[in-house]
Order: structure tokens, then sequence, then C-alpha cells
């Protein structure tokens, strides 16, 4: 997946710390066994009131007003500004593929889940670290003005939105590579076959009992 | 000479190379899969023509939706067909690629974080990965096991490496003699109240101190598979004598003079006396009592004895916690009511922790106020171990139900779930809104935590049983 270096659109605040992947898609949705049509159920119990199934139609469902991404003016966007520790907790995969099928493609926070984190980028979703006090800051500028235009310039690792000073954002040098060049990880990989078994030659020598039987 | 920590030894034991874009392949010894994580990445493979590098070094079972009750109905006894075919699903690709699977009617088939170290699958020094969080359990055995994510999964079958970047070190120590009634999970609880859920993030944690060798191996598990609640993406504990006792007889566990080398190699699999960590934090266990959770996150924890926290009104995340949980600010832990108890999950379904649960309970019944209670022991032969030793019986006549393995009520993929607005006494890990039922509330405990709990209806200090 290769994707453009430069993002645009509208983004949501999701003021809320410690989001886990239990909310972000609930456990009966990680009884598909496909990675597509996850999104109509990106954070089920939040946003909608009855209980939700895999199959179950959003036309059957009851819509729970006051969660944000149900608001008319967020309907339609594609980044997501959360609190601390986003992500954390299971390792399931479906949250990424959720927030993806959801249009949702960057992800911004003050720290993430380790796993979470890494999933993201294997599917092409960009996540983003900046400090609490800027996360503080657009939380405050939209609860103020309704602020929700955003632009983000992933080859100079910058952030733009309107009545915000310019923000920086670190990122490793593969994980932005792996984005923008839409690297096949396993092929390139397996481009180290030689390294690989080497290893395993002197694995054999040195610990036997690992790759016996 | 250089001075390593135990995780710094593992990673430089398994580094296979640095790829061009700086990240690293570290080369992992043992896989673990179930139905949930793994059909995309079997489907993964398939796409690109691939197989599982090193078939031998996996092992499969199915656990998170598997029914508790009617297993000998085998496939049959799964209602659900999505859930039926996640399980069938799993069947024909360890088929297909000959990997070696505890079956649901296996009597090893259990919680794959159970049976990894019951087989001897799990042995020290390893780097261990499964589709699941809760894999740093296994970094009791002083192994570097971590949870990964579906397309980690298909990339560690196709190459047999995992692409990481080193972690930091993060020391935690735990000095000093627990009081009577406080169990490594309340240790791990009260490290997770202490740090934070994010406490651990970027950190391996490596758990040291009396505490902690005192521990059994069961208390060991306990205490790692919490590390990912604490944000850390594995904890280890460094094996020692009690480790290699532990591991020597298991099945897939190394024989006669590869034993004796495999020993050799775990004994140098301690941190060095002078090795320097990124963040230590210590710990006194006399200072730590039984913890309860009151919120919606392993964090919101309190003492036995203490009450849920009166928050600031601006507190978003810890008001949403309480009007879930259904709390008013300043009640007391020992004041909260209970409808259900659940023993189980790969925090505590082992055999000690029945053994535990057991002795509260034997000749007492629970409280009329239970709506239910049930142990789901963390595998096939946990199970039939508690029922030679007649814990079963003792379970029964309090009034549990007494089922078969699986994940069960800790994330109720399967039928054990919680009613709109139950609380539950549980021994599993996660507090999470909606884990264990749709509107369900839990409570974190140990084993005698919920086994005292479910006597008397509500919270108890068991160190006054
Ligand atoms: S018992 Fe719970 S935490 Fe453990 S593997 Fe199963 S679902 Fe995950």
């Amino acid at each position: 997946m290769k994707n453009s270096n430069l993002y645009s659109g509208e983004f949501a605040c999701l003021e809320k710390a410690n989001v886990d992947t239990d909310q972000i898609i609930p456990k009966q949705f990680l009884k598909s066994i496909s990675k597509t049509g996850l999104g109509p159920y990106l954070f089920d119990a939040w946003r909608f009131l009855d209980e939700g199934f895999l199959g179950k139609k959003p036309s059957d469902r009851k819509i729970n007003p006051d969660f944000v991404l149900n608001k008319p003016s967020y309907l339609g966007i594609n980044v997501l500004i959360a609190d601390d520790n986003f992500g954390c907790g299971s390792s399931r995969e479906h949250a990424v593929w959720a927030l993806k099928d959801f249009g949702i493609n960057v992800v911004v926070a003050p720290s993430f889940g380790d796993i979470f984190f890494n999933n993201c980028f294997k599917n092409g979703v960009l996540a983003i670290k900046i400090s609490q006090d800027k996360i503080n800051e657009i939380f405050s500028q939209q609860n103020q003005n309704s602020q929700k235009q955003i632009e983000i310039d992933l080859i100079n690792q910058k952030i733009k939105i309107p009545n915000i000073k310019l923000i920086d954002f670190e990122i490793d040098d593969f994980r932005k590579n792996c984005l923008l060049e839409g690297l096949d990880d396993i092929g390139f990989s397996l481009k180290y076959e030689t390294e690989i078994s080497n290893y395993e030659n002197k694995l054999k020598q040195l610990r036997p009992w690992i790759l016996n039987e | 000479m250089s001075q390593n920590t135990l995780y710094d030894k593992i990673w430089e034991d398994h580094f296979v190379v640095e790829r061009e874009d700086g990240s690293t392949l570290i080369y992992i010894d043992r896989h673990l899969v179930h139905e949930v994580t793994s059909p995309q990445a079997f489907d993964g493979l398939r796409q690109s023509n691939l197989t599982p590098r090193q078939v031998n070094t996996i092992i499969a079972t199915p656990d998170h939706n598997v029914p508790t009750t009617e297993r000998s109905k085998d496939l049959e006894g799964i209602k659900d067909p999505i859930s039926k075919l996640q399980v069938v699903t799993l069947n024909d690709n360890c088929d297909e690629f000959g990997i070696n699977q505890f079956k649901l009617n296996d009597e090893r088939q259990g919680i794959v974080h159970v049976i990894g170290p019951e087989q001897g699958i799990t042995l020290p020094g390893m780097t261990i990965v499964c589709g699941d969080s809760h894999t740093s359990t296994h970094g009791a055995f002083g192994s570097l096991a971590m949870g990964i994510g579906t397309s980690e999964v298909e990339h560690v079958l196709a190459t047999q490496c995992l692409v990481s970047q080193k972690q930091k070190n993060m020391l935690i120590e735990i000095s000093g003699k627990l009081q009577k009634g406080v169990t490594a999970k309340d240790i791990t609880m009260f490290i997770i109240g202490k740090i934070g859920t994010a406490g651990g993030t970027g950190h391996v944690i490596e758990y040291s101190g009396d505490a902690i060798e005192n521990l059994s191996m069961e208390g060991r598990m306990t205490l790692c598979n919490m590390a990912i609640e604490a944000g850390a993406r594995a904890g280890m504990v460094a094996p020692d004598d009690k480790t290699f006792e532990y591991v020597s007889d298991k099945p897939f566990a190394p024989k006669g003079k590869d034993l004796e080398e495999a020993i050799n190699y775990w004994k140098t699999l301690k941190s060095d006396p002078k090795a320097s960590f990124d963040k230590i934090h210590s710990f006194n266990a006399e200072e730590i009592l039984p913890q309860v959770t009151w919120g919606t996150s392993p964090e919101m924890v309190a003492d036995i004895d203490d009450s849920v926290p009166v928050v600031k009104e601006d507190n978003k995340t810890l008001i949403s916690a309480l009007n879930y949980m259904g709390l008013k600010p300043g009640t007391k832990i020992k004041d909260i009511e209970i409808d259900q108890i659940f023993i189980g999950s790969c925090t505590n379904s082992r055999i000690e922790d029945l053994r535990a649960a057991s002795r509260i309970l034997d000749g007492n019944k629970i409280s009329k106020n239970i709506k239910r209670a049930i142990v789901v022991p963390g595998s096939g032969l946990v199970k039939k171990q508690a029922e030679s030793e007649g814990l079963d019986e003792i379970f029964k006549s309090a009034g549990f139900e007494w089922r078969d393995a699986g994940c069960s009520m800790c994330l109720g993929m399967n039928p054990d779930q919680l009613k709109e607005f139950e609380r539950c006494a549980s021994t599993s890990n996660r507090n999470f809104e909606g884990r264990q039922g749709f509107k369900g509330r839990t409570h974190l405990v140990s084993p005698i935590m919920a086994a005292a709990a479910s006597l008397e209806g509500k919270f108890m200090d068991v160190r006054e049983l």
C-alpha cells in the first residue's frame, strides 16, 4: 500500500485516555476471518446503544447521538486525534482494520499501545506521537471553534491546523519509508535468506533443542 | 567486560541481521497460534505462495471461541456458526501446512499461554511470539515472549523472524516478604496501580527481588502475564533452579545430554551485576495488600480496605469509568456487591490457582446473592489434575460450575458472558468496558479474593479468613 505524502482532511477528537482495542473493535467482531468489512463496527459499543454482532445492518442499529463520530459535523473525518495510550490492550489487528475500513488513515496521540502502533504501519495507517500539551491544545481549539481542518505532511513531518502553530513530529525512518514506498515487509525480509539460513545453522550447533524434532 | 541485562542477552542471541531500513530481524524460536488472530495470516501466506519456514516451532490450539460445556460433542458443541467457522478454519490451516495442533477434543487443548509452559514448549532463553498480547506470560521462564499482530504472525510464519526494534530496559524490584493472603496477582496489579498502564510502554520489564524469587512458577506466570497491562510488550524473570526443575520433565523439553547443555546455557541468563537499566522501580512487598480494580482500566485499582476515589469534575476518563461501573465516588470496596464469579483465564487458571481458591471454599457455600460462579481450568490437563485431587468436588459443592478449558468469560467470545450491568469478581486481566459482556462490569482480583467474594456476595479481605 503506497500512501501519498500529504494527508488532508478533517479530524475528530476522542478525549479519553487509555482507549483500548476492545473499545475500538469489540470481541464479537473478531470472529471474522477477513480483514475487511469491520468499519461499520468501529467503536461499536460507543457508537450504538444496542449490542452489535457481525452482519447486523447499520440501518437496524440504535445510534448513540452523543458519540463524537455520530455528530453530523464529523461524519466524513479521516483523522482521529486521541488521548494518551491509545490502542492499549489486546493485540487484535482488527482494531486497525476497522479504523481503516471506516476511513480513518491517521491517528495522532501522545502515546500508543506498542502492538497497535506496529499494526497501524503494517496496514498503511499513519500513527503520530505528539506531546500531551499539543494534544490538549488541539482538543481545546476544537471545543472552542469547531476547528476540524487538518493537513499532514509526512515527508517534512509537520501537522498544520488553522489557528495552531505548525506542529513538528518525529517518526522512524523505516516506518516513514514503509508508508511512502508501500513496502512488502515479508518480501523485504526474504531478501535476507542467506543471513537467516546462516543463523539457523549456527543455532543448530549452539542450541540444538530449538530446531530439533 | 560489558554488563548486560537478561533482555540484552536474549536479544543478542537472537539477532539475525539489521535490514537496510534500520530495523532488525530477530529469530523466533516458538510460535503459538490460535483461531482468532491467524486466519488472515494463513490467507496471506497462500496468496504469496509461501509456507511456514520452520513448521516444528509452531503449536496451535483453539481457545478463545470454544464453549466450556458439552466438550464431548467436539465441534458440534459450538453453537455459534461464526465461532465454529473460525475453529474449523484453524483445523484446515493446520492440516494444510502440517502444523501440530491440540484440537478441541485433545486433553492437551487449553489457553495457549497455559499449554506452552505445561508442555515444555516454553523454555528459558527462547524468543516466543503469539498473536495475542498476553504472550508476555512466558517471560516467567526467562524467555523473551511478545504478543504480535496478525501481519506479524504472517511474517513470522514466512521468515521465522520478527521485525523488531530494541526496547528499553526496565527493572522492577519487589523486596521483602508478602503478607499472608497476598499473591502474585496482587503484586502485578499493585505495580500497574503505581506505574500506570502506559508505565512500561517501550520497555521490557525484568522483575526481580526476593519476593519474586520466592514466587512459584505459576506465580511468576501470573506476574508476567499482566506486564502487557503495564504497557510493556514483555515481562521477564531470570530463570533459576525452580525454573529448571519445572521444565525438566515436560514433554517437549530437551532430554538427557541436551537438557544438561540447555541448563548450562540457561544459567547464564541473568542480568549482570552492573547491567544498566533505563528505569528502575522498587517496591516493598510488605506494603502490598489484596488488590481490587474499581474502574475500566487495570490501573484503576485499590487496596481491599480502600474506597473508590472521589474524582475531580473535569476528569472525563475517571468519570466515564465510574459511570460505566455504576459506582459512586467514595464507595468502600468492601461494600461492592457482586453478581458473578469467574475463576479462570491465562492469568489465573493453573493448578495452583485452583488449589488456592478451593481451600477457601472447602466446606462452604457461595452467597445467595451470587447468580453464577464458574471455574474454567486453563487446559484439559489442569482440569484432569484438579479432578484427581478432588478440587472439582469442592467447587461444585460450594455452588460453582465446573467447566472445560478455554478463555471463556475472560473475553466472552463464547457463550460465557455477563448480562447488562452484572458485576463480576474475575481472576482475568482486563476490566475494559464490555470485555466480559455488553455493559458488564468487571472487577479484577486474585483467585482467593474471588473465592472469598463468592462466600460473602461482596468483596472481603481474604487476610481476615
Ligand atoms: S484468557 Fe483472556 S487474556 Fe488470556 S488469551 Fe484468553 S482471552 Fe486473552
